[in-house]
């Protein structure tokens, strides 16, 4: 999916180009752009004039009540005061006491994304052994959980969770762990990451089917061509699967990337949105979404939007930059 | 699954000649092959057998919701109690339900004192020094008295699902209701993806024009778009214009498409053969046509991969619902009303289970169904280009 986005700049048609249509071309773009329309209404009312009246939100001081009229009244508009405001947040930079929400967004990103990357790769690589007998159903039951609505995959963990009832602190203590060191989870604030990421296990199977099909579509003449230039199986792994499925991780780590810095759902609904414990669930977009939404101020909210965008858009572009390095697209010559 | 790896090997055996078998049993008392085969055999055990322990781990879950939704009130508090849905056994004497507990008979008068075995007895007169009991099996036998506190005894459990727990949650949620609103915004929805996304992803597959591929490049961009980005001045805007508190705002945008569907109906369009729309075109079909009598009839799994993404996509979605529904409770979908019945019903790990058990059941049942379109959906989105 991601290949579409490379070579942006030669898909810019020239007003000419569009001129020197024949008839019979012309004819074939009423129709294409037609069969567009509801798409490229869609993309003006639902996302481009939204993205601008949010930046232009950012200079207002803009509340729920205010009507829509109010756009055009010149006392709304306050300025870069948003913006000062923001760039002094100590909930968004941190401060002495409580960890700021960037510092939190990134701090469980280094936990989640290694295990939503290399968890899905280790199932998919084992889905794939060919020793493995019943592969197909393997496959689907490890799929299974991710049908399974979050809402409900967060109680059915948080009882498995339970830290007095819940079969996994049962199983601790049966494994030999005392009962006063088994982990609070959810309610204590250096085991509330790792829980978020059990609770998330349910959602991988998507990965592991991407990755498994990946993994299916590698030729296997390469390995062939491997054994009988006598490379070793980590020697195979690393020559010929790894750049071979190097695009499906890639895929995998930007929509993961991207996620996380959208990330506030568990929070929302394990520890109630209010940041507990100790403030270190406050993640920025949920501070975002209680800002616009529990708050009701849609300036500040949209201050916090633009930084968010603007910081998802160079993290999207710094990562594409690196692809070209660790990326290798089939069929393409590297200069 | 070790049967099934020992099945599976003989196959070879046909190849060989008993001669050519016989020739090589006689260089060596174990052939290359048969340890060739042996190794097979052991790493399909060891790979499988892991494989099979990683997804009882990792299913492990559900079975905790089914035994903890079926289980009473009490017995999750329990001590002692065990993890399946049990309650502690009880009979009818003399009128009255008494309890049973596990006795050793050697404290018993009538009872060798010797005697280490143990019995369920029902208990008739609780004593802290002596009680009386009941043999279940043998209720003409008169009571047993015994020299032990009835406390510090044993009570056996025996299996026993409290069913009602369902009835109770369907109740307190109202589960018909929000099964209605699930439905009805899953089917609304996925209406409007399957005639917008399909229109768009033929225009994208089927024509030719100056910009098409910068438009499509624009879709797929769209997918790494934070929706934080635009989600506050379309609330703002769908406030103003009174439509906060309806289904309008989650069901109007999917008529104007999303990028994966198109992406995913625009890929499978790729796929099928030209020649069938020229052929049309030739005999004066028109573009709609077209879509209508020749590509659709070809479509059907990705219809359905769409139709079945989409609802199961509905049934997952909390933020808008919530945020577009949040005083109107006669109109949530199940996501958003389980949480708060989680909060009512803190206390009550059985009904919570049991709701979670009725929240998950209906796309279980559509994963089961249509498993094989799951799969080549996400195929396409993920490793295609």
């Amino acid at each position: 999916m991601l290949e579409q986005l490379r070579d942006f700049s030669k898909l810019v048609p020239s007003i000419s180009s569009i001129r020197r249509l024949t008839p019979l071309a012309r004819r074939e773009m009423v129709w294409g752009v037609g069969f567009l329309s509801p798409w490229i209404i869609g993309f003006l009312a639902f996302t481009f004039l939204p993205i601008i009246f949010t930046f232009i939100f950012t200079f207002m001081n803009l509340n729920i009540t205010d009507g829509l009229l109010s756009m055009l009244s010149p006392s709304k508009y306050v300025g870069f005061d948003n913006y000062a405001t923001y760039f002094k947040d100590p909930q968004i930079w941190s401060s002495a006491t409580t960890p700021g929400s960037w510092l939190i967004t990134i701090r469980f990103g280094l936990i989640a994304l290694p295990i939503g990357i290399f968890l899905p790769l280790g199932l998919a690589l084992l889905l794939n052994n060919k020793h493995l007998k019943g592969q197909s159903i393997f496959r689907s039951l490890f799929y299974m959980p991710f049908i399974v609505p979050f809402v409900a995959a967060i109680f059915i963990w948080g009882g498995m969770l339970n830290s007095e009832t819940g079969w996994i602190n049962r199983a601790l203590v049966w494994l030999g762990v005392p009962k006063a060191n088994t982990p609070l989870w959810a309610n204590d604030v250096h085991w509330v990451y790792p829980t978020y990421v059990i609770m998330g296990l349910w959602g991988i199977g998507n990965a592991i089917l991407i990755m498994l099909a990946g993994l299916q579509s590698i030729p296997t003449e390469l390995y062939d061509a491997a054994k009988v230039d006598g490379a070793n199986g980590l020697g195979t792994f690393w020559n010929v699967t790894r750049p071979m499925i190097s695009p499906v991780i890639f895929y995998n780590l930007v929509l993961g990337v991207v996620g996380l810095f959208q990330y506030f759902l568990f929070p929302l609904v394990v520890n109630n949105g209010n940041g507990n414990p100790a403030g270190a669930t406050m993640f920025y977009n949920l501070y975002l979404y209680k800002t616009f939404f529990t708050y009701q101020n849609m300036s500040y909210g949209a201050t916090m939007a633009w930084g968010l965008f603007v910081v998802i858009l160079i993290v999207t572009i710094l990562l594409f930059a690196t692809a070209k390095y660790w990326v290798y697209y089939a069929g393409e010559t590297r200069s | 699954m070790s049967a099934e790896t020992t099945h599976s090997q003989p196959q070879n055996i046909g190849s060989i000649t008993p001669e050519k078998a016989g020739r090589r049993e006689a260089a060596s008392p174990v052939s290359a092959r048969t340890i060739h085969r042996l190794r097979n055999a052991v790493s399909a055990t060891l790979v499988t057998g892991l494989t099979m322990g990683l997804v009882a781990l990792f299913l492990s879950p559900f079975l905790f919701m089914i035994f903890t939704s079926l289980k009473t009130q009490g017995q999750m508090s329990l001590l002692g109690a065990p993890i399946w849905p049990a309650a502690q056994v009880e009979i009818e004497y003399a009128g009255k339900k008494i309890g049973v507990y596990t006795v050793p008979l050697g404290k018993c008068e009538g009872f060798d004192p010797g005697d280490a075995s143990m019995r369920n007895l029902g208990l008739v007169k609780k004593g802290r020094q002596s009680s009386t009991f009941i043999d279940p099996n043998n209720l003409q036998g008169g009571e047993i008295l015994c020299n032990v506190s009835w406390r510090a005894l044993d009570r056996p459990w025996t299996f026993s699902p409290t069913w009602s727990n369902y009835a109770e949650v369907v109740k307190a949620i109202n589960y018909p209701r929000l099964l209605w609103n699930t439905f009805f915004y899953a089917l609304m929805s996925n209406l409007g993806t399957l005639l917008s996304c399909t229109l768009v992803a033929y225009g994208f597959s089927r024509f030719r024009f100056p910009g098409r591929d910068l438009m499509f490049m624009i879709l797929i961009s769209t997918v790494f778009l934070p929706f934080a980005v635009t989600i506050i001045p379309t609330y703002f805007f769908f406030q103003k214009i009174g439509w906060v508190g309806t289904w309008l705002p989650l069901i109007v945008p999917t008529f104007f498409t999303n990028a994966y569907d198109v992406f995913l109906l625009r890929q499978y369009f790729m796929t099928l053969p030209r020649e069938l729309d020229e052929a049309a075109i030739v005999d004066g079909a028109s573009p709609l046509r077209v879509l209508w009598s020749v590509i659709l009839p070809q479509s059907f799994p990705v219809l359905v991969a769409v139709t079945v993404f989409h609802i199961v996509y509905a049934w997952n979605d909390y933020f808008g619902p919530l945020i577009y529904l949040s005083a109107h409770r006669e109109l949530w979908p199940i996501s958003v009303a389980l949480p708060l019945f989680n909060g009512i019903y803190g206390s009550r790990p059985e009904l919570i289970q049991a709701g979670s058990m009725l929240t998950l059941l209906l796309p279980l049942l559509l994963f089961l169904l249509a498993q094989r379109f799951f799969v080549q959906g996400i195929v396409i989105t993920g490793v295609e280009k």
